[in-house]
């Protein structure tokens, strides 16, 4: 049976709640997962195993491949990165490979330190429910 | 010389499960600091629990490097949750029990499970549970280099992997 937006917002809440140790009432729609949560580098793998324990099912394994969810190779590829800002190539990708990252004012003016205020919790919902509906 | 928290792998299944265990002693300086007698104290030596944690780190670092046959840098990245619910005496052994719980080209997740044996009450009974993440270090997010060498599981891994079958002797794998 198909999971409600409601029910998936409240496993990705328990996923979060367990991975980084944050607080239910932090855990808000808009909250960045660096900026407000507090997530480092090794915390997005343990995110994207427990996404996929907490999803998969009995009928349908849910398996995210690696650059998936979240990018990978942005900061070792000059063609992506230039000056400190990602480039139109960089934007594309961005575009192709993580289209539940809503890019918004970022792509005026896209510098890389900013580029993690962009995975929400909203952003990691977006990317399940799309997965799920898949 | 690394400091080693494990004695000897007792159970290894590939890409699954190892075991390992420690025998914990009296001789180890560490067990007169912790707890040291105090004016009015007697002194109570216990295994600290966050060698016990190191000890888990080691078996399970071994587990994870195996799959690859030891190409891979494994560093402890994270202590997802480490629960303690009973001290570990000197004349007591600890057995860590790892399984590998995921794992990916970035490094994996693993549980462990923690008893200790009393030969006074002649029986095992549980220390805890150790839950951790491995990270495949020329595989890191920011792209950083490291050095070719693998310094993780070095020569001073050398005794305890070639004691268990896991490398044969006189082999060097970098």
């Amino acid at each position: 049976m198909a999971q409600s937006r409601d029910e998936i917002e409240a496993a990705v809440r328990d996923v979060l709640i367990d991975a980084l140790g944050v607080d239910e009432e932090d855990v808000v729609e808009t909250a960045t997962l660096k900026g407000d949560l507090g997530a480092e580098s090794i915390d997005y793998l343990d995110i994207v195993f427990r996404l996929e324990k907490k999803f998969t099912t009995a009928e349908k394994p849910f398996k995210i491949a690696q650059g998936e969810l979240f990018p990978e190779n942005l900061m070792t590829d000059p063609s992506l990165v230039e000056n400190g800002k990602i480039t139109a190539k960089g934007i594309a990708m961005l575009k192709e490979k993580v289209p539940h990252v809503a890019l918004g004012a970022f792509e005026s003016d896209p510098q890389v330190t900013k580029l993690a205020g962009l995975f929400t919790v909203k952003s990691l919902c977006d990317f399940v429910q799309t997965k799920l509906g898949k | 010389m690394r400091w080693m928290w494990i004695d000897r792998v007792i159970t290894f299944e590939p890409k699954h499960r190892l075991v390992a265990v420690k025998n914990v002693s009296l001789a180890e300086e560490h067990l007169h600091q912790h707890f040291a007698a105090e004016p009015g104290l007697a002194s109570a030596p216990v295994m600290p629990n966050s060698l016990i944690l190191e000890g888990m780190a080691q078996t399970a670092g071994i587990l994870v490097g195996s799959v690859h046959d030891f190409r891979e840098k494994v560093v402890l990245a994270k202590v997802t949750s480490a629960t303690f619910e009973r001290d570990v005496l000197p004349g007591e052994t600890i057995r860590y029990d790892a399984t590998i719980e995921r794992m990916d080209e970035m490094g994996a997740s693993t549980i462990g499970v923690v008893d200790r044996f009393s030969f006074v009450d002649n029986a095992w009974a549980p220390v805890g549970r150790i839950e951790l993440m491995f990270s495949h270090l020329d595989q890191n997010r920011a792209g950083t280099e490291f050095p070719e060498e693998n310094f993780v599981f070095g020569e001073n891994f050398a005794t305890l992997l070639e004691g268990a079958g896991l490398r044969k002797a006189g082999v060097k794998k970098d």
